[in-house]
């Protein structure tokens, strides 16, 4: 195993220092003070999550980035509420976290939108959860689909609908419910490459027009430098903040950027912390059985 | 070329294959008509069975009538005692024993058991036996349903309520309702309460376990994404669990109205009996064999009929089902616009 340092961190240019400048000047929307998570199971305890401390401005797009089950879901279950911490705490708008609520809407990988309401009666369950009437919110809701630009399906079942559309459905149903924080748990992870790229740009585009906080998960690490303000990237077993780094990708982003130093030297920097560099096994040396006689050929 | 004749024969039975509307009714029809042809095939085929012989000249047997049916060897024996003094011999055909009509003559009772008023003022016409049956059934299963949904259904949804109900009914569920009929009737009198009690015990236990279950299988996220979405347990309740379960539920009560069918001629024993219970013993009592058979073809052709009806329903109560069908949803909906072909959209 080969120690090299990690690639260091391309410096931001000015315009994107003075845009992260700000970010860290506004106020902090969510906080994660030493957050600790121990699941029983029937093989014991089984450490998720030790002393995870982070917080995110207002207005900010966070990414959390961690090997396979470094325990990313269960941090964000926990900011959602739907699990209960073992240690630590978590304050939204400096009030502690308990219990599920509206101020954090949560996007999950599998789609959960409510398969026997329409597209928009699912895109009015937060609006009538607030008390609002039915016209009311089927009216606003209507506003959110045209956001996410499903305009003309409101009427479909979400089985009419592919993975794409489906994520846009779950993505304004949480807005509609007017949250402080988006919570997203690898929302794209399901979708096709082509129809995901879509997706993150269209994202971007909902992030600049509504007033909302992301935090969004995923193990994608071209998605994470192409989406975020900084990222959070998780150690495993337990997880633990390995480091928070600023990613100094100019914004408005668009796929151009990829090739770019900024993108690239972020890139290189969350893989060597993510994977560290493994000696790489000889796979010519591994014996193996050949299992056929034809097509020789082949390399 | 059309794909071969050998793979498509063997394509009908492929396994979680999908068959087109032609074998779809041809094989309804089969599942019938295999059976009719074994019973036909029984009863035509001289040589299939036929135990017995059925006189039509008596001959020289003197304790032979014309239409009597007996056995193949006490036939020959008294035939053989006949020819032995060079008397007549008597005359038969090869045949069934009552009990078993052949397919015509269950036809025939079929048509005439409706048509023929009962032999005595105070029986009732079949029509009636069966309409007091099915009221028995519907009013048993009704009550039922009545507590059993909603406590499956709280059962399902709170554990704590699981926990308080289930180990009780799990048990109760294994005590055979018949074995309640003296009960029933030391409580309840000797009329129709009683039956409608057992089709109840029936039916109950095995429903609030059923629904409890089908309500467990919500999708635990869907509860989580209407709780982020600020839904209180009322809400999570009533416009998650219930819906999210409702069309399974539906398919579950029609499995429970079958088995609330078996308990029927039990629970029309118990008593006075009545309905078509009553009438299949007083046929049988009469050796009326064919009106028998004809009122237990009945039995399973309501019940087969019934649950027809309620599938036929269910697929046009739950428009988001994927093998919904356009008609009864369009009532419960309010629809402002056609929906959109989805060909190719992103
Ligand atoms: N309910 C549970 N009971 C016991 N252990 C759990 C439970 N949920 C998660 N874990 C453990 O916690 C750790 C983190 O899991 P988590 O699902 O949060 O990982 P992840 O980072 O989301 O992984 P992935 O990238 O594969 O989604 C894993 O080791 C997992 O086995
Ligand atoms: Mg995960």
């Amino acid at each position: 195993m080969t120690d090299r340092p990690a690639p260091a961190l391309p410096v931001a240019d000015e315009a994107t220092a003075a845009r992260l400048d700000r970010m860290r000047g506004r106020e902090k929307v969510l906080e994660v003070k030493s957050l600790g998570k121990t699941f029983e199971s029937s093989q014991g305890p089984v450490e998720a999550l030790r002393d995870v401390s982070f917080s995110v401005h207002r207005r900010e797009f966070l990414c959390i980035v961690g090997a396979s089950g470094c325990g990313k879901s269960t941090l964000v279950r926990l900011l959602a509420g739907l699990e209960e911490s073992t240690s630590g705490e978590i304050l939204v708008d400096g009030r502690p976290v308990d219990g599920p609520g509206r101020d954090r809407g949560m996007v999950f990988q599998g789609y959960t939108l409510f398969p026997w309401l329409t597209v928009v009666r699912n895109v009015a369950f937060g609006l009538e959860m607030s008390g609002m009437g039915r016209g009311a919110a089927d009216s606003e809701a209507r506003e959110w689909i045209d956001l996410v630009g499903l305009r003309g399906f409101e009427d479909n079942y979400p089985h009419q609908l592919s993975g794409g559309m489906k994520q846009r459905v779950a993505i304004a149903r949480s807005l509609a419910a007017r949250p402080r924080v988006l919570l997203m748990d690898e929302p794209f992870g399901a979708l096709d490459a082509q129809t995901r790229a879509q997706m993150q740009s269209h994202l971007l585009q909902i992030w600049k027009n509504v007033d909302i906080t992301i935090v969004f998960i995923t193990h994608d690490l071209d998605e994470a430098v192409y989406l975020s303000d900084r990222i959070l990237v998780l150690d495993p077993r337990p997880g633990r903040v390995r480091e928070h780094l600023e990613v100094p990708v100019p914004r408005p982003r668009s796929f151009e950027q990829i090739v770019s130093s900024a993108f690239q030297g972020t890139r290189a920097r969350l893989d060597h912390l993510i994977h560290p560099p493994q000696p790489v096994h000889d796979i010519e040396r591994i014996p193996m059985v050949r299992f056929t006689v034809v097509g020789d050929e082949v390399e | 070329m059309k794909p071969s004749g050998h793979r498509r024969g063997a394509s009908l039975f492929r396994i979680q294959g999908t068959l087109a509307p032609r074998p779809r009714a041809i094989l309804w029809v089969l599942s019938f008509l295999v059976p009719l042809l074994a019973w036909s095939a029984v009863s035509y085929v001289p040589w299939i069975w036929h135990p017995l012989v059925e006189v039509s000249e008596p001959g020289d047997v003197r304790w032979f009538t014309p239409g009597m049916r007996v056995d193949e060897q006490a036939f020959d024996r008294a035939n053989a005692l006949v020819a032995k003094n060079a008397g007549t011999l008597a005359v038969g055909t090869p045949a069934n024993p009552v009990f078993l009509p052949a397919p015509h003559e269950v036809a025939r009772a079929l048509f005439t058991s409706f048509a023929t008023p009962p032999r005595l003022s105070e029986e009732m016409w079949l029509h009636e036996s069966l309409l007091h049956s099915m009221r028995t059934i519907a009013l048993g299963f009704l009550i039922s349903s009545l507590i059993g949904i909603p406590l499956g259904i709280a059962c399902g949804a709170i554990p704590a309520m699981a926990r308080l109900s289930e180990p009780f009914l799990e048990f109760f569920r294994y005590l055979p309702a018949p074995a309640f009929g003296a009960l029933c009737v030391a409580v309840l009198g000797i009329n129709d309460a009683p039956k409608i009690a057992i089709i109840f015990i029936g039916t109950f236990f095995q429903q609030v376990l059923v629904v409890a279950n089908t309500v467990r299988r919500v999708e635990p996220s869907l509860i989580e994404a209407a709780q982020t979405l600020g839904a209180p347990p009322r809400h999570q309740l009533l416009r998650v669990v219930v819906p999210a379960s409702i069309a399974d539920l539906y398919t579950d009560q029609r499995v429970l109205l079958g088995w609330a069918w078996t308990y029927l001629v039990v629970a029309e024993l118990i008593g006075t009996s009545s309905g078509i219970t009553y009438f299949i013993n007083l046929q049988a009592k009469y050796r009326a064999y064919d009106n028998v058979m004809a009122a237990i073809l009945i039995i399973g052709v309501v019940g087969l009929g019934s649950d027809l009806v309620l599938a036929w329903i269910g697929r046009r109560l739950f428009p988001w089902r994927k093998d919904a069908k356009p008609g009864l949803g369009a009532l419960f909906r309010r629809r402002s616009g056609k929906p959109v072909v989805l060909e190719g959209a992103a």
